[in-house]
């Protein structure tokens, strides 16, 4: 059986990288004791997919795992809705398990699927108005091109197909706040490139992933539907 | 509530693994400083996942939060991008836990494991915005104070730092907060800070510095004498008798990011009385005082179930030497609990203790890294330095790792022993060579890395008085490796740069002059010594050269019997006249017993503390060379062609 979860990444813990991460959900599987289908092999690890990396430094409401379940050792009852409270209070402060649901066997994974990610991005450094105004001439250009290191070499790329939406959206605390529509595929675009191509100046603030969407026929869906689980929330920690 | 979060968060982004400033660790702790709680701040000055795993840290971060008079937070030095980024606006250096400033500490307590960091200590003490040099602190200031092993010869930090631990802290912190507390209460008034000091130099296992005058005669050291008649002429360590007592750490700290040792560490036994002569752990922490093994499980299961480590180390100076090894380890690998995958790995393994029944124990579930230290390549050197182990038990160890499906041994040698020869040299390759041989009959695809290291002599030890090999000599034994390994498929030689050994050499034996070149070393950028892409031996000459010290006289020369060594009121325990004798006996090549399971031969450690050994089983573990009646004097060799009849 093979499950997927989405979760939150918040506060300090956002400091931690997506292999950190990875790290500390075996922690918590091992720590609640969730009968997990194992790899074989000489190191045998948990059978867990990861979705799209998310920057060290950037927070997210729209992170996702699926995990598969070992059915000899799993009970034919097992109930999703339970996850999010055993395993929030085993994991860091900050890491929110927010839904659960059981995935079909035929659902591409999460690397494949997700095209477009959905982020709320500070950038300090200039005046709303300002930023506005890069947004605007951002928008209006045909192309939008910034160096990108790549394996150690510089290439020149074009990420202005990959900006699918761009609005000013508010102040933030120390700067002003963008929304931003950035696709993963072909090429991801990352919200400190956008910054970069918006202007060379702009300082990045708080970054945080508010959605991921897989499109097909036109349409976008949530890798989980925003209302698939009414499991309430756990946030209280362990000791 | 002082936090420098909101100054630090905006200077994340633009360092390396940023993770290593954040604390939020499973285990950390949130102490409420209140005013009558003295307050500790707890540094290792290595780079942060170095430190973190640290034990001893750990162990002294619960103890003394736990009390109701002191609290304790966590320190490492800043990786040289954060520690750029933190002097460019002012910003000090900070506890991970509460993101405090050091400085608002009543105590810096640093870690000291290796010698490589003290430019670091300096540049710690320099961050948190206190002068390095003590005499030039006033009463506001922290005290700056260090334990660890370095801190049997802490004579090149004598001007850096107050008060050194030497030996088990867990008791005398306790005794250090209440004095440090009183001192608090006191209002800290000017001049003070000397009374503080002067009171703990009168604690047991407590050396200041200060309270003692060095008079020179040339290059020698004339006399060492204290400067108060309440201050002992000799400072002892401390010992713990019973570590059951010391079940700690109870929540060991599990970090949001990758360190080294990331797994479940739990201490099974402190001490080691194998009687390595090169081995100065193993003679400053004397006698063996092994963990029940009922606690020794307790740990391991609660750990477990509280961390979610899949590989749990036992450590110890010689893990196999523990009574009961086998079951123990058998118990965590066979626990339905742990469902078969939990790893165990056993550190500091001795060769003549790993059989096979160990091996496929740990093979169940993962082979964990196997590294095996003979140390040295002949029988003959094996007995100068008194590490026993024949050639026989090496090569059932590394036997029993191949024949379990091991396909890559580390084997770990020293190179510049005292007496050594080409010939001793040799016997490392010989030994790679036959061991492949060995490993050959299980896997066309086996590997043993031989990993070579200058040896340092080290204050405290049999060694003590022997000049250590100059860099040209260890870099010509590089060489006759080299050579000697270059044809042997299977073998793959390592080599620790001679350079960062001579550094080494400079600061374990310095006396206090060697603190000036500590600090015009760390003026000059020098910290991190101990990482190789930061380490600048150029540094360290240059100094030496400017203070008009001789590299050669502080490094490479023999000592007499009668020389004032730096370190001569600091004891271990152990006698003068010990180690002396142990020191001829190694000339002799005439090896001793492990006094474990045979008959004391007073080296002091026991004796003059009124302790003893406290060890489960008295009797060797299975396969051991010593101490098990086993004639000493063959040192026998295995014939690798005998071993080929065994495929069929």
């Amino acid at each position: 059986m093979r499950v997927r979860l989405r979760f939150a990444k918040t506060g300090k813990v956002r400091w931690t990288s997506h292999r950190d991460v990875a790290r500390m959900w075996e922690r918590a599987f091992r720590r609640v004791n969730l009968p997990l289908a194992y790899t074989e092999g000489f190191s045998p690890r948990p059978k867990v997919s990861f979705g799209l990396a998310l920057p060290t430094g950037h927070e997210s409401v729209a992170e996702y795992l699926d995990i598969e379940f070992d059915p000899e050792r799993t009970a034919l009852d097992f109930d999703c809705e339970a996850l999010p409270a055993t395993l929030t209070p085993a994991l860091p402060a900050g890491i929110t398990v927010l839904a659960v649901v059981p995935l079909d066997e035929r659902v591409p994974s999460l690397q494949d699927d997700v095209a477009v990610c959905r982020w709320e991005i500070e950038a300090l450094g200039a005046t709303p108005e300002a930023v506005r105004g890069m947004v605007d001439a951002a928008l209006a250009a045909p192309a939008l091109v910034i160096d990108r290191e790549r394996k150690g070499q510089v290439a020149k790329d074009d990420i202005r197909p990959g900006i699918r939406a761009l609005a000013v959206i508010g102040p933030g605390e120390g700067g002003v706040t963008l929304a931003a529509e950035l696709a993963t595929q072909p090429r991801t675009v990352r919200p400190s490139e956008l910054l970069r191509a918006l202007h060379p100046e702009l300082e990045e603030g708080n970054v945080r992933r508010t959605h991921q969407w897989s499109e097909r026929d036109g349409a976008r869906r949530e890798p989980i539907p925003l209302d698939a689980t009414r499991a309430p929330h756990a946030l209280e920690r362990v000791s | 509530m002082t936090s420098l979060w909101p100054r630090i968060e905006p200077l994340l982004a633009k360092v390396q693994k940023p993770a290593r400033y954040i604390g939020c660790e499973d285990g950390a702790q949130t102490p409420s400083h209140r005013a009558h709680k003295v307050a500790w701040l707890l540094l290792y000055p290595d780079a942060y996942e170095i430190g973190l795993p640290n034990q001893g840290l750990q162990i002294l971060y619960e103890i003394l939060n736990e009390r109701d008079d002191s609290v304790a937070e966590r320190a490492y030095a800043p990786w040289i991008d954060m520690e750029a980024q933190l002097r460019s606006r002012g910003i000090p250096l900070f506890s991970v836990d509460t993101h405090r400033p050091a400085a608002d500490f009543d105590l810096l307590a640093f870690n000291l494991s290796a010698e490589l960091v003290y430019t670091n200590v300096l540049n710690c003490i320099d961050l948190a915005g206190v002068p390095v040099r003590s005499s030039e602190r006033g009463p506001e200031q922290p005290l700056v104070a260090a334990g660890g092993h370095c801190a049997f010869n802490p004579e090149p930090l004598a001007d850096f730092v107050d008060l050194f631990v030497l030996g088990d802290g867990e008791e005398v912190v306790s005794e250090i907060t209440s004095v440090v507390g009183n001192w608090k209460r006191s209002g800290r008034t000017p001049g003070s800070r000397q009374q503080v000091l002067r009171d703990l130099a009168t604690l047991p296992g407590c050396y200041v510095p200060s309270m003692y005058d060095v008079a020179y005669d040339g290059p020698h050291i004339a006399s060492i004498t204290p400067r108060y008649p309440e201050v002992p002429d000799r400072v002892e360590k401390r010992t713990i008798a019973d570590l059951g007592e010391w079940p700690y750490p109870k929540q060991q700290l599990v970090p949001l990011t990758e360190v080294v040792h990331d797994r479940l560490n739990v201490e099974i036994f402190r001490g080691c009385t194998r009687g390595c002569r090169f081995c100065q752990a193993g003679m400053i922490t004397r006698p063996v005082r092994e963990r029940p093994a009922a606690q020794v499980r307790a740990m391991v299961s609660a750990g477990l179930r509280r961390t979610g480590y899949d590989e749990v180390s036992l450590t110890s100076l010689s893990s196999a030497d523990y009574s009961g090894i086998d079951d123990i380890v058998g118990g965590i690998v066979n626990d339905p609990m742990c469902q078969g995958t939990v790893a165990v790995s056993l550190p500091s393994l001795r060769v003549d203790a790993y059989t096979v029944g160990v091996a496929s124990e740990i093979a169940k579930v993962r082979r964990t890294g196997l590294t095996f230290a003979p140390e040295a390549g002949t029988w003959r050197m094996r007995k100068v330095i008194n590490k026993l182990i024949r050639e026989e038990d090496l090569y059932g160890a590394v036997e029993s790792a191949f024949s379990q499906g091991w396909q890559r041994v580390k084997l770990y040698f020293m190179m510049g022993l005292p007496t050594e020869t080409d010939a001793d040299l040799e016997g490392i390759a010989e030994l790679a060579r036959n061991c492949v041989a060995i490993g050959r009959e299980y896997s066309s695809r086996v590997h043993v890395t031989t990993s070579v290291g200058g040896f340092v002599p080290k204050p405290q030890t049999p060694f003590q008085w022997v000049g250590q090999a100059t860099v040209p000599e260890l870099r010509r034994k590089v060489g006759r490796l080299k050579d000697a390994t270059r044809r042997l498929k299977g073998v793959q030689l390592r080599w620790h740069d001679p350079e960062a050994t001579l550094a080494e050499g400079i600061a374990s034996r310095g006396d206090r002059r060697v603190g000036r070149v500590i600090e015009d070393v760390w003026r000059a950028g020098g910290t991190f010594q101990e990482w190789s892409e930061h380490f600048r031996l150029d540094l360290w000459e240059e100094a030496m050269a400017r203070h008009g010290l001789s590299i050669d006289w502080y490094v490479h020369r023999d000592r007499d019997r009668d020389e004032v060594l730096p370190w001569q009121h600091l004891s271990a325990g152990l006698h003068a006249d010990f180690l002396w004798h142990d020191w001829l006996d190694a000339l002799a090549e005439a090896g001793v017993e492990d006094c474990r399971w045979t008959p004391c031969y007073d080296c002091g450690a026991c004796t003059g503390y009124g302790i003893e050994h406290v060890v489960a089983s008295p009797v060797a573990p299975a396969g051991g060379s010593q101490g098990t009646g086993q004639d000493l004097a063959t040192g026998g060799r295995v014939p690798v062609q005998l071993l080929s009849g065994r495929r069929a």
